[in-house]
């Protein structure tokens, strides 16, 4: 390999093009300086803060010969951190927040929404109706025979406010309640003035009432209702207003809480238990998935390899086309075949032998059939590499043995295994990486079911550590993003550790290789 | 292998194309019985593997037509297949794009452009590239949520997001590329550098044209990979016809509405073309890896 030194052009093409250049360099920066603006408008200061380096970086190293090099690596390196590495950074940085549904929102969201709660004066409610009128929509309040009629509004969304004045008569073109449905939310933007200058907003589907905040903001950040004189309290340790006897009144906020979501995870009995069960699944189902894959491959490769073979191309086409249909399409092919009511494996085993495993609810045989799915899947990859590797054996070694006697598996176990199985094992563990996360197949096939009975958040057996984080996150329980991002960071220790192990193989495969 | 009698050869033949047969043909079981499904009536199993009386009803469906049953009854299509199929060619071609650029630039930094920190920058990018998307989802997910408030173009349920998010590809491919490119021989970019060329220069006129297939065997990868992705796109799509077929497909094997049948139809219809292109760029998909995997 040789490297370019790498050095500045010798001249510019000419200077109208250099100063497009620099234009577009300028360009792009302020471009990425607005979305930096964008960000930190919306609560996300460290992405803000990545990008405005990657910004600050563009231009200085597409504004100055002397970075020349660095261009070609940029827009990579950029890519990595913002697509790869700030993800992975600021879910673990989740993990230590209480980020959930109860705490979605930023303090200032949470303090609008009290803000914007509104107490309806139930003296003041009186039934309405609307009139179609060519400039929009009138608000007809009925008193007696006549009432109030506002003056016309477009009811479109936006908020707005019209007098009304008294009339003799209820106006002609009435709408009906099914007609008003649509118009329920951009009506409740409108407020009408009595004659006596009290304001009303909708109050109910047929009623429009006298509405005041139910609570008025302090200068000290306390809410005070204007109900009861009731105080809360923000309170920045748990996310939320308390009110004087000290409950929570959601919706909360984010706020960091340490290492509570650790201290659930390893001591709340409901949590550790099942996490434990599915982190240990996780490494059976990893490790069990490569051996069976690896073994099966190497052995269909062998046969292949097989010089007194016909037809190999043909075996070959159809022994790797399981690899080569899309995988969500087999999983839920395979979710359809093992259906243990209507599902073709069990009306084949019943038909034969007359049973009919329950697959979907039975933990073990989910397991089982999780572990089958994933070999039908996963064995042409090793099988396809197995034939790689098997060509780069010598074929006198085995020779040599075989003259001394040595019968066919012994050759097997004794030369060519111990050959092939250095190159191989960096993809072995690459492989085993990929199944540690491989939540694609438990999602489509069994969504980590059947549930572990007794968990204080739903855990399925068949669960493993990334399907799990899933589920709490995005499922059936309530967005724990703070639990889940805990969990990420015990996958992402696990993950980093099985890579270095990976590089570790990777390197003394490369040294003996001679690369 | 050395000398073997003609008997035991026989035997052995006979062995090994039993084994091998008796191995397809229980792999290939799947496959037979989704087709013989998507001409069968009805959405539950019944029946034989050659339907007693076939039906093209699941197959109309798919493809988005309304069937006329013999008895007169209408059935609608239950989703549109092929706005998904749509969608995610739309979003896989588009992403896909954005990883080749990027990597084929990186991977060629990386093999041949000099730079402080290359040895470690590789070394961790070897790390990087095995950390799986699930790490990153809840951040996701957090991040375009709040976007979203901005810009719905930027927000959950938009294809712009989603593609941005795909981005997460490019490490694996800069492995593939650059270990294609270090196979180049360097004699050709001697050659290009001491008639005066750039790196730049070199790249564009000497690499990019040499690399074209390998690129495009790159741009099939990333395609396959975006189009199999399932947790992301479920995580940042929400709305039917916004969906990408992995995420949609799954909807016809609900618990409460269970579409086996015109599962099998859209399934068929949907993984074919996919599999014919695997099949044409698998040759070059092991190749790469295993390259790429072992030489470093």
């Amino acid at each position: 390999m040789t490297d370019i030194a790498a050095k500045a052009p010798p001249a510019a093409p000419s200077v109208g093009l250099a100063w497009l250049g620099r234009a577009l360099v300028a360009g792009l920066t302020l471009l990425a300086l607005y979305a930096v603006w964008v960000l930190y408008l919306t609560d996300q200061p460290l992405l803000a803060a990545l990008v405005f380096a990657s910004a600050a970086g563009f231009a200085l190293v597409f504004s100055f010969k002397r970075f020349y090099a660095t261009r070609f690596i940029f827009p990579g390196i950029v890519a990595i951190l913002l697509f790869v590495a700030f993800p992975v950074i600021y879910t673990i940085y989740l993990g230590f927040t209480n980020y959930s549904s109860f705490n979605l929102l930023s303090l200032d969201r949470a303090q609008a929404v009290h803000l914007a709660a509104r107490i309806v004066d139930d003296t003041t409610e009186r039934p309405f109706a609307l009139a179609r009128d060519p400039a929009g929509y009138r608000v007809f309040l009925p008193e007696g025979d006549g009432g109030l009629l506002s003056d016309p509004v477009a009811i479109d969304g936006t908020p707005a406010t019209v007098p009304t004045a008294p009339v003799t008569a209820a106006p002609a073109d009435l709408l009906a309640i099914k007609d008003m449905l649509p118009l329920r939310d951009a009506l409740a933007l409108v407020e009408v003035t009595l004659p006596d200058g009290t304001l009303l907003k909708q109050s109910g589907l047929r009623t429009f009432a006298k509405t005041q905040p139910q609570y008025e903001l302090q200068p000290d950040g306390r809410l005070v209702s204007t109900v009861d004189g009731a105080v809360l309290t923000p309170d920045n340790s748990r996310g939320f207003y308390v009110n004087e006897a000290g409950e929570a009144i959601p919706p909360g906020w984010r706020v960091e809480i340490g290492w509570k979501n650790f201290e659930r995870i390893f001591t709340s009995e409901g949590i550790r238990a099942p996490m434990l069960s599915i982190f240990v699944w996780t490494l059976v189902f990893a490790t069990l998935s490569v051996a069976l894959t690896f073994a099966l491959g190497l052995l269909l490769a062998s046969v292949l390899q097989w010089p007194h073979l016909r037809f190999k191309p043909l075996y070959r086409l159809l022994l790797i086309l399981p690899y080569s249909v899309p995988g969500f399409i087999s999983i839920l092919v395979f979710r359809g075949l093992f259906n243990q009511n209507f599902g073709e494996i069990n009306l084949i085993l019943e038909y034969l032998f007359g049973i009919a495993p329950t697959w979907n609810t039975d933990p073990w045989l989910a397991k089982t059939m999780i572990l089958i799915v994933n070999i039908w899947l996963g064995y042409p990859y090793m099988m396809l590499l197995a034939m790689g590797f098997l060509q780069a054996v010598a074929e006198d070694h085995k020779k040599a043995a075989a003259l001394e006697g040595a019968g066919t598996l012994r050759v097997f176990f004794t030369i060519t295994l111990p050959q092939i199985l250095p190159p191989f094992l960096p993809l072995l563990i690459a492989s085993f990486a990929f199944n540690f996360n491989n939540i694609v197949l438990i999602l489509l096939l069994t969504r980590g079911l059947p549930d572990i009975p007794g968990t204080v958040i739903p855990a399925g057996q068949t669960d493993i550590l990334g399907s799990f984080t899933y589920r709490i996150s995005f499922m059936d329980s309530g967005q724990q993003f703070g639990l889940a991002g805990a969990i990420t960071l015990i996958i992402f220790l696990v993950v980093t550790l099985i890579a270095y192990a990976n590089f570790i193989a990777m390197r003394r495969a490369a040294n003996k290789g001679g690369n | 292998m050395i000398v073997e009698r003609p008997r035991d050869l026989l035997i052995k033949k006979i062995l090994a194309h039993g084994f091998l047969i008796a191995f397809i043909a229980l792999i290939m079981f799947p496959f037979l019985v989704v087709v013989s499904i998507s001409f069968r009536e009805g959405n539950f199993t019944t029946g034989s593997l050659l339907p007693d009386r076939p039906t093209l009803e699941h197959w109309y469906l798919a493809f988005g037509i309304p069937f006329t049953r013999a008895d007169g009854t209408v059935v609608q299509p239950p989703y549109d297949v092929l706005l998904w199929m749509f969608n995610s060619v739309k979003i896989g071609s588009i992403a896909a794009i954005g990883i080749v650029m990027v990597s084929t630039i990186s991977a060629y930094a990386f093999s041949r452009v000099k730079f402080a920190g290359r040895a470690w920058l590789l070394d961790a990018m070897f790390i990087i590239q095995m950390f799986p998307t699930t790490l990153a989802l809840v951040a996701l997910f957090a991040i375009f949520d709040g976007l979203g408030a901005v810009s719905p173009i930027l927000g959950i349920d938009s294809h712009w997001a989603l593609i941005l998010v795909y981005m997460y590809g490019v490490t694996l491919h800069i492995w593939t590329l650059k270990g294609y490119f270090d196979s180049i021989d360097p004699a050709l970019d001697k050659a290009a550098q001491i008639d005066g060329a750039t790196p730049w220069q070199t790249f564009r006129h000497v690499f990019l044209p040499l690399a074209v297939p390998m690129i495009a065997v790159v741009f099939v990868l990333a395609f396959i990979g975006i189009i199999n992705d399932y947790p992301l796109a479920s995580v940042l799509l929400r709305s039917e016809d916004n969906l990408t077929l992995a995420v949609g497909s799954r909807l016809y094997l609900n618990e409460f509405k269970y579409l086996w049948g015109d599962f099998a139809a859209a399934a068929i219809l949907s993984g074919l073309p996919i599999t014919v292109v695997f099949l044409l760029a698998q040759r070059y998909l092991v190749s790469g890896l295993s390259e790429g995997g072992v030489k470093g």
